[in-house]
Parts: C-alpha cells; sequence; structure tokens
C-alpha cells in the first residue's frame, strides 16, 4: 500500500490516491491511508503544541489533532474558505495507528497515479525538507507531491 | 464472535485454579495444620490433571498427576505440611504454569527436580510413618493410626454404600460406573441399581440420571477410603454408609472412629456432608484473597465471564451516548416545547444511570491484586532471611480493572523496597527492641472521589537528611534551600536517583520508584510519603476511582473552554480589583495564607479581553496550594475522558481532552505538571505581564 519510489517492485505499479491543494501545491495523499473527508467543525486550541499540530477536532467523538503542514512546506496560513475541507487520514506513530485531521484548501478527486513517474526531490531549486516529500508524481499535466506524513507531522 | 476455544478455556480455568492453588498453598504455610485446605489444594490440582488430560495437555496431566501422588500423602495425612513442602509445591505450581503457556520452555529436567525434591521431602516424612502397619487403602491420619489396625482386623468386614446422584450428573461429566469401578478396586462388591426411581420411556431423558445403587462392599477398608472415591461428586449425591453387621447406620462407637478431630461432623453423621460448605465454615476466615476467592465461589452461580474488551467497548459506547445526550438537552433548552423538555430530561436520567451502571461493571474489588503479592513477600522473606509477616486490608475496596491492572507493577517495586530496604534484618531488628518478624501491610479504602492504596512497613523510617545530602551531591537542590520533608522525600522518585546511593540500605530505597512515580501519575494519582524514625514508612498512593471519567470545573479562559479536576480544587474566590493588573507579584491572601497564582490567559495566550471580574480558582498540588486565574466559571462538569493523541506527547500542560455538549472538545488541564512548569516559567510570566 504505501509504496515507495524505492521500491523497486511497485515501480510498474499504479497507486489510488486523492489529489488535495494544500496552500499553493497539490499533493496526493494515498487513498489507503484516508478515512473519510469532512467539512470544517469547530476547533480547539492547544496552548503549547507544535504550531502545526495547534489545534484538536472532534472528529465521531474521538479527540483529534488537526495539522496544518502549510507550514512545514514555507507557505503563510490562510484563513478557511467555503473549499477547505478536514481529510482524516490515520498514520502509523512507533507502530501505532493515530488518527489526524488535515487542512485541505481544496480536495479534487481520487485518481490513480503511475509510480513509475516518481522522481525524487530536486536538490536544486526547493526549499523544502526532502524528508518530507517520498516522491513527485506527474499526474496528467502537472507534478503532485506525494508526502511523507509520518514524517511531517512528527 | 462467541465462540470460544475450548483450549482457551481451560487456560482461563487452569489460570484461575492454580491462582487458587497458590493462595491455598501459602495459607498453608502459615496453618500447616488445616485440612480444608489440603483438600482445596488437592481438588484444584486434580481439575487441573483431569482437564489437563482432556484438552491435550498431557505433559500438565502427566506432571500434575506425579504432584499430585506426592501430595496426596499430605492430603492423607502421613506427611506434616512443612514450610519447605509448601516451597516446593509453590514452585512445582509455577511449573504446572510454564507447561500451560509455554510448553516448549519448560524443560522436563526442571519438572523431575522438582518432583525429585519433593518425593525426597515426602519420603523422609514418612520414613517414620511407615513404620505404622500399612494398608493399602489406609488413608490414615498419623494421630489415629493406633485406633486403625484394631478396626481393620476386628469388627469391621466391610460396608454398605447407597449411591443416590443428583439428575444432572451426567451432564457435569460425571461417570457413575467409573465410580463403581473404583469402589470394586477397593474390594469385592455386589453392585444392585435402583430403578424404582426410573420413568416410563416416554418421559425418560436419556441424559438424567434416575439410578441409584446400593453396593455391598465386603473388604475391610476405612470409611475415608470409600468417601473419598466421591470425594468430587460430594456436592450432587447423597452418600450413606453403615458398617456390615452393625445396625443400619449407626454410628461407630466414638473411640473407634478413625476420623481426626477435625473432622467430628463427617465422623458422627452417616451420611457424609457434602466437602464444600465444610471447607467454606472450618477454615477462621485470613484476611485476603482466600476471603474473597470463597465469596467468588458462591457467587459464581449467577456470574458472567466476559472479555475485558467488550467491558471497554461498552464503556465507549456510554461515553458517547453521554456526550450526545448533553448536546441534545442543550438544544432542548433552547426550545419552549414542554414535550421534547421532558424528554431530554428522562434521557439524561436514564443515561447517567446507564453510565453509573456501566461504571460498576467496571469496578473490581483489589482482593485480587493482593492476592498476587503474598507470593511477592513469601520469596522475598525467604530469600532475603528476613521473616515478614503481609497483611492486607480492604480487600473489597472497588477499582476500576484498568487503574488495577496498572497497579501491579507499582505495588510490586513499593514492596519489594519495603522489605528489601524498609525492615531491618532480625538482628538489627531485635538490637531495636522489635519482634524479629517484620511486617507489611497492603491496605486500600476509599476517601471520596479516591482510592487510598498504601503499603505500611515497620522498619527502620526514611533518613531526610541523608537524603537531602544525596539530592544536593546529584545537584537536584541547591545546598541550604528550604525543604519540607514532604519535598525532600520526593528525591527519591526522580530517575536513577537511588542507583549510586545502594551504599546504606536506607538510601537504596528508591529502586524503580521513578517507575512508580510515572505509573501513579499516568493514573492522574499521587503518592505521599510518612515516615516515622525507627517506627517505619507508609508509602500511600492517591488514585481516582476511575479513568473514564472526570468530575470537573469546566472554565473559560479567552476564548477557550477547559476542565479543571474537581478532585484537585479547593475553593474558587473572585480576583480583587488591586490585582487585577499585573503588578510583578501574584500572589492572593487566601484568610491569612499566602497563595501565589498563575494567569492562565497568558499562559495559554488566549485572545479577547479579560472578563472584567476575573476569578481565581484555587487548587492544591501535594502540600501547596495554587490559584489559576480564569475568566469565567461556567460551572460542574462530568464527562468521558479522551486520552489526546500521540501526536501531542509533548503537551504536558493537559492531560486529556472531552467532548462538551455542543460537539467541541475542551482541554482537562493537569494540574500537577501546569504547576511545576508555571514554577519554571514564573520570571518569564511576570515580564510578559508586566
Amino acid at each position: 500500500m504505501m509504496t515507495g519510489a524505492a521500491d523497486p517492485q511497485a515501480q510498474s505499479a499504479t497507486l489510488q490516491v486523492v489529489k488535495v491543494r494544500i496552500g499553493s501545491e497539490t499533493f496526493a495523499l494515498d487513498a489507503g491511508m484516508v478515512r473519510e473527508i469532512i467539512d470544517p467543525i469547530p476547533t480547539t486550541r492547544v496552548a503549547g503544541a507544535r504550531s502545526h499540530l495547534d489545534r484538536i477536532v472532534n472528529v465521531r467523538g474521538n479527540v483529534v489533532p488537526l495539522a496544518d503542514i502549510r507550514e512545514r512546506f514555507g507557505m503563510k496560513p490562510e484563513a478557511a474558505t467555503p473549499d477547505t475541507r478536514f481529510v482524516v487520514i490515520e498514520i502509523g506513530i512507533a507502530g501505532d495507528p493515530v488518527i489526524v485531521a488535515l487542512v485541505a484548501d481544496k480536495v479534487f478527486e481520487v485518481t490513480e497515479v503511475e509510480t513509475s513517474t516518481a522522481q525524487q526531490v530536486p536538490k536544486v531549486g526547493t526549499s523544502w525538507k526532502p524528508e518530507y516529500i517520498k516522491s513527485i508524481v506527474k499526474l496528467g499535466d502537472e507534478f503532485v507531491i506525494l508526502p511523507e506524513i509520518e514524517r511531517i507531522l512528527n | 464472535m462467541t465462540t470460544l476455544n475450548p483450549v482457551d478455556v481451560f487456560r482461563m480455568e487452569a489460570d484461575e485454579l492454580l491462582a487458587c492453588l497458590e493462595t491455598t498453598l501459602l495459607d498453608l504455610g502459615e496453618k500447616p495444620q488445616d485440612r480444608a485446605l489440603i483438600d482445596t489444594a488437592f481438588r484444584a490440582l486434580h481439575t487441573i490433571k483431569g482437564s489437563g488430560a482432556m484438552f491435550g495437555f498431557e505433559r500438565v496431566a502427566a506432571f500434575t498427576h506425579d504432584f499430585e501422588t506426592a501430595f496426596d500423602l499430605v492430603r492423607q495425612g502421613r506427611v506434616a505440611a512443612s514450610v519447605d513442602l509448601v516451597n516446593v509445591a509453590l514452585s512445582a505450581k509455577d511449573y504446572i504454569r510454564q507447561l500451560i503457556d509455554d510448553p516448549d520452555g519448560a524443560e522436563p529436567i526442571f519438572g523431575q527436580a522438582i518432583l525429585d525434591e519433593l518425593g525426597t521431602l515426602v519420603g523422609r516424612a514418612t520414613g517414620r510413618a511407615e513404620a505404622a502397619p500399612e494398608s493399602a487403602e489406609g488413608p490414615v491420619p498419623e494421630r489415629a493410626a493406633e485406633p486403625a489396625p484394631r478396626e481393620a482386623a476386628g469388627r469391621e468386614t466391610g460396608w454398605r454404600i447407597g449411591l443416590a446422584f443428583a439428575p444432572e450428573v451426567l451432564r457435569n461429566g460425571t461417570n457413575p460406573l467409573a465410580l463403581l469401578d473404583d469402589l470394586r478396586d477397593l474390594g469385592p462388591c455386589e453392585v444392585v441399581a435402583r430403578l424404582d426411581a426410573v420413568p416410563d420411556l416416554a418421559a425418560l431423558d436419556p441424559g438424567a440420571l434416575a439410578i441409584g445403587w446400593d453396593v455391598t462392599l465386603r473388604a475391610a477398608v476405612a470409611r475415608e477410603a470409600i468417601e473419598d472415591v466421591f470425594l468430587f461428586v460430594q456436592d450432587e449425591m447423597t452418600l450413606s454408609l453403615a458398617q456390615l453387621g452393625g445396625e443400619a447406620d449407626a454410628p461407630a462407637p466414638a473411640p473407634a472412629e478413625p476420623a481426626p478431630a477435625q473432622e467430628p461432623v463427617a465422623a458422627a453423621a452417616p451420611v457424609v456432608v457434602p466437602l464444600a460448605p465444610q471447607a467454606a465454615s472450618a477454615p477462621p476466615a485470613p484476611p485476603g484473597a482466600r476471603a474473597g476467592a470463597r465469596r467468588s465461589e458462591e457467587r459464581s452461580a449467577s456470574t458472567v465471564r466476559v472479555e475485558a474488551e467488550r467491558l471497554d467497548e461498552l464503556m465507549d459506547r456510554v461515553g458517547e451516548l453521554v456526550i450526545a445526550q448533553a448536546r441534545l438537552s442543550q438544544l432542548a433548552g433552547l426550545h419552549a416545547d414542554a414535550g421534547i423538555k421532558s424528554v431530554a430530561e428522562e434521557i439524561e436520567r436514564l443515561s447517567a444511570r446507564l453510565r453509573d451502571t456501566t461504571m460498576s461493571i467496571r469496578m473490581v474489588p483489589i482482593g485480587a491484586l493482593f492476592g498476587r503479592f503474598r507470593r511477592l513477600v513469601h520469596d522475598l522473606s525467604r530469600d532475603l532471611g528476613k521473616p515478614v509477616e503481609f497483611v492486607t486490608e480492604g480487600e473489597d475496596t472497588e477499582l476500576d480493572k484498568t487503574v488495577i491492572e496498572r497497579l501491579a507493577d507499582p505495588l510490586v517495586h513499593l514492596i519489594r523496597n519495603a522489605i528489601d530496604h524498609g525492615i531491618e534484618d532480625p538482628a538489627r531488628r531485635a538490637g531495636s527492641g522489635k519482634g524479629a518478624t517484620g511486617r507489611i501491610t497492603l491496605s486500600a479504602e476509599h476517601a471520596g472521589a479516591q482510592v487510598r492504596v498504601s503499603v505500611r512497613d515497620d522498619g527502620a523510617g526514611l533518613d531526610a537528611a541523608r537524603i537531602r545530602a544525596k539530592a544536593e551531591e546529584k545537584g537536584l537542590v541547591t545546598p541550604g534551600a528550604a525543604l519540607s520533608d514532604q519535598q525532600i522525600y520526593q528525591f527519591l522518585f526522580a530517575p536513577g536517583f537511588s542507583t549510586a546511593a545502594t551504599i546504606s540500605a536506607l538510601s537504596g530505597r528508591g529502586v524503580g520508584m521513578d517507575v512508580v512515580k510515572k505509573t501513579i501519575e499516568g493514573l492522574r494519582g499521587t503518592i505521599d510519603i510518612t515516615t516515622a524514625p525507627g517506627a517505619g514508612t507508609t508509602v500511600t498512593l492517591r488514585l481516582p476511582l476511575t479513568l473514564a471519567i472526570i468530575e470537573g470545573l469546566l472554565i473559560r479562559v479567552g476564548e477557550g473552554r477547559y476542565v479543571v479536576p474537581l478532585s484537585a480544587v479547593e475553593e474558587c474566590v473572585e480576583l480583587p480589583e488591586g490585582d487585577r493588573a499585573g503588578r510583578g507579584r501574584d500572589f492572593l491572601n487566601i484568610r491569612g495564607a499566602l497563595v501565589p497564582f498563575l494567569r492562565l490567559r497568558a499562559l495559554f495566550e488566549a485572545g479577547g479581553e479579560p472578563d472584567p471580574y476575573q476569578k481565581v480558582i484555587i487548587v492544591s498540588v501535594g502540600e501547596t496550594r495554587v490559584g489559576l486565574l480564569v475568566d469565567q466559571i461556567i460551572g460542574n462538569h462530568q464527562t468521558v475522558i479522551k486520552s489526546l493523541s500521540k501526536l501531542h506527547a509533548d503537551v504536558a500542560t493537559f492531560s486529556g481532552a472531552t467532548i462538551l455538549g455542543d460537539g467541541t472538545a475542551a482541554l482537562i488541564i493537569d494540574v500537577g505538571r501546569l504547576v511545576s512548569g508555571g514554577q519554571a516559567e514564573m520570571p518569564r510570566e511576570y515580564q510578559e505581564v508586566a
């Protein structure tokens, strides 16, 4: 499921992804880890938490952190728009499943990407931390980011 | 979903039986004469053997059989139960557990060694008893050895035995024919079936036993030998015994009766009294797990075994229901419709009761946990050569099962420390005028919404000056700082505090104590230590009754709402006018006492204008009192605790979150951490505020 570019077996496979826009970038989230996509709900600020995880929300009776990963990619926070959605994902932190809601400025569609088109982040021309990005894949005409969510959040 | 693997059932059953066996053996170590204990242990062994064989645990069955054979000599009274014997029996019990849990890891050589040792102990002790004329069937107690042979040789030529079983014995797995075969093994038998109770074919239930038997046994055997055949079905049958040649059912002359003094009832009555009630009434009730075990036996008929996970799930559902109900009540409050209001109130009442009931299901008596430590104390006392008496109090105190499970480790550390470092060796005890036997008291009691669990020893007590010196040496405190004794004792819980200090027995206390502290804090509990030089130390753990629900004070700071655990709250006061603007010193005069306070608006970086009438909540943290300045006190709030995500492990100020009536999350303030963090941050806060 969690196909990485380094995995030779996955080279020819396709990966189901949810295509979202966060800030000015388009990301492809592995559909296998997406649990649901919800409209924005009231949030509660957590004093003292790291700035990309400074809020919590109530998702069906569970208190989950709301992650805003814009800051991790050097983008400025923005106010919610009618297109804003919370993408609830499940990731593994130290072997345990952890549920997180991700702020997305727009959710486009569920689609497939050819993992064979995956490329590493260019060493020049970007200020992104390479460990935050699994690979960059081509989707139609544009390049989208397959993020390394666990690293970004923790 | 509900199908249970029979092997798992056996494991569960064996688990209980082994626990029962251990308790019984430990009791036996204290009261070697108690026949009822020996019988209980024997029954547990026999059942393990039987079900072990049934479920394919052949090694368990074989080992238990040999164990049982040796132990049988004890049961027959030929060998007295000694401390050594109990120790070997305990290791045999451990070996059985290993055979069940991890058969591959159980080396047969250990089992053989245990059996050999058992054999030696039993054999050595029987050497003397062997001198008495031995009859093959003779379960004759040593003391009665003299009258027995006379009886066997003379009058007693046989027995008339009447057997009447309860109809359902077949369903319970009893095979009466096998019992008859056992009787035949004792001597030549004439068996006549009683068929008068057999119904017509149409009414016949093949699963019910309607046949009784009259057996004439022509052999000089003792009464106990016959009774032993039916040992495990006594509760489900009526056994009548009469000697051949004697008047029917007449009790034999008392002096000739080979019954030991402990069994007057069985000896006098021709109809054998079932063993179970006898066992229950005979022993002088000791404190400890036995009382609990007996009670659970009595109740067993009306209990249901439920997987713990399902209870957790139930609690989650009820928690969600309570939250949904709170929202409903809030919505109903906005409507004028009386009908909706009354339904909302009804649901509020029902869900509160459902919540209480669910909570009570999760509550279990702490006695079972206490029982586990008897073995620990027993082993430590033996290994360290310090005789220790282990006393438990308040075993009936009920606590959430999760709390109980997580208490096990800290208590092991505390008890080990108390015996290892607290209690002096017998020589030193004698020197200070104490009895040679030390005493560890483990007690539990309810105190409001909390439970106090304490471990008390009657050892040498703590030496505050030495602990302080050590703390200064380790740089945990600046020399000369004013500290209360209580604060000094808290150094014992600092990680690694003790490891370098094992030079003296006193300062060695603290092994694993940081683990204790972490676990107890994780349970939202606190630790207090009181000590008196020469008289001993008491470590008291204060714990919430449950982890699932919290009673709190809902407050508002800026836009955010928070919950302060009510257990920490002492009182609420309005902030005096002079203190509204920060003036570099934030403390209040509460009835003459100086109480510092923290401005939560600043700590939580809250936006918006401060409320014109801010309130101070006075909370107690250990011995100190601290105020928390908030904008508004909304009211009491009882709710289900949701733990914070692992991603928020770095957030120390909050212990969890809860969901409010409107569906938003509110954070629960960890008062202890907030205050200890507040102390460090105080200078910065002053600057910000001023």
